[in-house]
């Protein structure tokens, strides 16, 4: 005679599911944890604010961007500030600044999330590659896994920064080219990330159970393993957006960005914003604010998300 | 440990050849003839054939290639189009400008940077660690360039209490014996020269390290509070040791491992900050040679530039390994 139990006795807390209470998945685990903390929820708020502004750019403002109308306004000892018609006062150049600032949010983002995207689907892509067949082993999957490896070491020996100025200086000044130059430098982090979690995820006891049933080792890899390691390369992603929002600055400022001048960038809007320090602080301190605010919401986001993606913080 | 350095420099060596394969190609695949940019607007078809054959631009690929290499494996790093000196001449007389910054910056943020850590790890939960916590947060999201150029309009610009751009004073006329310029003014004992460098040091090193200073921070603090934690300095606080000793012997030895990899992975960080760092500040290093480069096309530098960094890379990334086995028993035993 087998004596029912209550179901809280049979599964214990925490043994069969790996969170608190069974039955809640992984990413649902990470969204609970993610709104009891409050950095999570600035950051979500300030990236919210952020993609806001920059979807909304047209609707913010009734002037085109990089419209040197007002340029009459502007001398060598004093830029217009904040007015009834110019919120924000106008630029170096006589743009509207505000007009810049919405625009240059809408710049940001586009090349913040294209070139994110371009790292992380080459580099996820060859981390797969290199981190399914090592997971599998035998020679051919060792010898890919190497050459591989290989090509992103050669990535790696060079400072990621350094890596974008030489593709930008390569692909020419537009757009593309600072896209392509800053997701080129950030294939090895992923790279090497997705690898590094396959490979131990391959060493993980479902991984031989699986195995010991027959399933095919492709089956294994691409249906456990990899949706298994790709929590960590995310959660890079949303860090990643943070650096490539600001690269895409410095790489203007090294004069490798888009050359089109009714294009409004932040980084750009920095260096013409240098020599009239004095007359009005306000057009260096904004862009330099906004990228930085950008680049936190990201960083206290994604920060957040690690730490709820991460099994020792289940708690 | 000994093997262990032969066989990462071993691993050296196909990283290096293949790099040099990639920039070969890259700089070939430049937009923009290399005769057309060193000529600019005397651009003659006559003067463009001259031009290739003195650089061998015109030499099937593989010759080109193979001639390349062989000089790298030389010394010899080819000459400058726009200058027309070596390039190797110019990143030895440019790169102690460049160490001297990533030195100074690097000390400001590892001196600077411990301690805070340590401090906040102590004060776990209270305004001081939560104000350390949000300045290394600020610190990490602000662009270096963004920073330099603060630095320089408010401290040297307006307030003129630093010097807003170069290495030294060029009034100064001093000896250079090393090219560390702090160091030669101590070996030449003109005293006033060292100080003279040290002050244009200052601006420039603030912003390069302040971005390594947050991350040293939040990493010792992150590491320190795990060690707080550990059962060992449990026992050691409950058999009666001082605190002092406690702090030195068990949290700060074993909370440092993972301090000193971050400050062995600042390297590349501080490289690429240089560049802008030094534009900003006209601080005449490697990294605004690199920045003139890209500016006129200049492939023998951007390809000795990139070759030169990717072995001073490399051989840091050594010496942390190596520093870690001296750290840590237990990876020298592994």
């Amino acid at each position: 005679m087998t004596i029912p139990l209550p179901p809280s006795q049979v599964v214990p807390d925490g043994v069969i599911g790996l969170d608190a209470d069974p039955g809640v998945g992984l990413w649902r685990g990470a969204f609970r944890r993610l709104r009891r903390n409050p950095s999570a929820i600035i950051g979500a708020v300030m990236v919210a604010i952020f993609v806001l502004v920059a979807i909304t750019a047209p609707l913010l403002t009734s002037y085109a961007p990089g419209s040197a109308e007002w340029s009459g306004q502007v001398t060598p000892s004093s830029v217009p500030g904040p007015s009834p018609e110019h919120f924000l006062g106008l630029d170096r150049f006589g743009s509207d600044m505000w007009t810049q600032m919405v625009y240059g949010a809408q710049q940001s983002l586009v090349y913040g999330v294209v070139s994110t995207a371009i790292g992380l689907t080459v580099g996820a892509s060859l981390g797969a590659l290199a981190g399914g067949f090592g997971s599998v082993g035998g020679r051919i999957g060792d010898w890919v896994d190497t050459a591989v490896m290989r090509l992103v070491d050669i990535m790696l020996s060079i400072p990621s920064l350094l890596l974008a100025v030489s593709i930008a200086a390569l692909l020419g000044q537009n757009s593309y080219a600072v896209m392509i130059a800053i997701g080129a430098a950030q294939v090895p982090i992923f790279a090497r990330l997705l690898r590094g979690s396959m490979l131990s995820q391959g060493k993980a006891d479902y991984v031989l159970a699986a195995d010991a049933l027959g399933i095919r080792k492709t089956r294994i890899v691409m249906g456990h393993v990899l949706p298994n390691s790709i929590g960590p390369t995310i959660v890079q992603a949303t860090l990643n957006l943070a650096t490539a929002i600001i690269e895409v600055a410095a790489l203007s400022y090294l004069g490798l960005g888009e050359s089109d001048p009714a294009v409004a960038e932040w980084g750009r809007m920095l260096v013409a914003a240098q020599d009239r320090f004095d007359a009005a602080p306000r057009l260096a301190l904004l862009p330099g604010a906004a990228i930085a605010f950008a680049a936190l919401g990201f960083t206290l986001f994604g920060e957040a998300l690690r730490e709820a993606l991460d099994p020792k913080s289940r708690r | 440990m000994l093997r262990f350095v032969l066989r990462r420099l071993a691993l050296m060596v196909p990283v290096l050849i293949g790099l040099s394969i990639l920039l070969f190609a890259w700089v070939r695949a430049l937009p923009g003839d290399p005769s057309r940019a060193l000529l600019g607007e005397r651009a003659t078809p006559e003067g463009i054939e001259r031009v290739n054959a003195a650089y061998g631009f015109d030499k099937p690929l593989i010759e080109q290639y193979l001639t390349y290499v062989g000089a790298l494996l030389r010394g010899d790093f080819g000459e400058s189009i726009q200058t027309g000196r070596p390039v190797l001449e110019s990143f030895t007389e440019r790169f102690p400008a460049t160490l001297e910054l990533g030195a100074t910056a690097l000390l400001f943020a590892v001196v600077l940077g411990v301690p805070l850590g340590y401090v906040a790890a102590r004060s776990q939960g209270r305004l001081l660690d939560t104000s350390v916590v949000s300045g290394s947060l600020l610190g990490v999201v602000t662009p270096v360039f963004f920073l330099a150029i603060l630095l320089k309009l408010v401290f040297a610009d307006k307030l003129h209490w630093l010097p807003t751009a170069l290495r030294q004073d060029p009034r100064m006329d001093a000896t250079h014996i090393t090219n560390f310029y702090v160091l030669d003014g101590i070996l030449t004992r003109e005293w006033d020269a060292s100080w003279d460098a040290l002050t244009h040091l200052v601006l420039p090193a603030l912003a390069l390290g302040t971005i390594p200073l947050a991350i040293i921070v939040r990493i010792t603090r992150a590491s320190v509070s795990e060690v707080l934690h550990e059962d060992y300095v449990r026992t050691a606080e409950a058999k009666g040791l001082a605190r002092g000793t406690v702090s030195r012997r068990h949290v700060l030895r074993n909370a440092l491992l993972p301090v000193v990899t971050t400050i062995g992975l600042q390297a590349g960080l501080l490289f690429s900050g240089a560049v802008l760092t030094e534009t900003v500040f006209a601080f005449n290093g490697i990294g605004q040679y690199l920045f003139e480069a890209i500016g006129s096309r200049d492939y023998p530098v951007l390809q000795g530039f990139i070759i030169f960094i990717a072995i001073v890379y490399s051989l840091i990334n050594l010496l942390v390994d190596v520093s870690y086995g001296l750290i840590d028993p237990r990876v020298r035993a592994a």
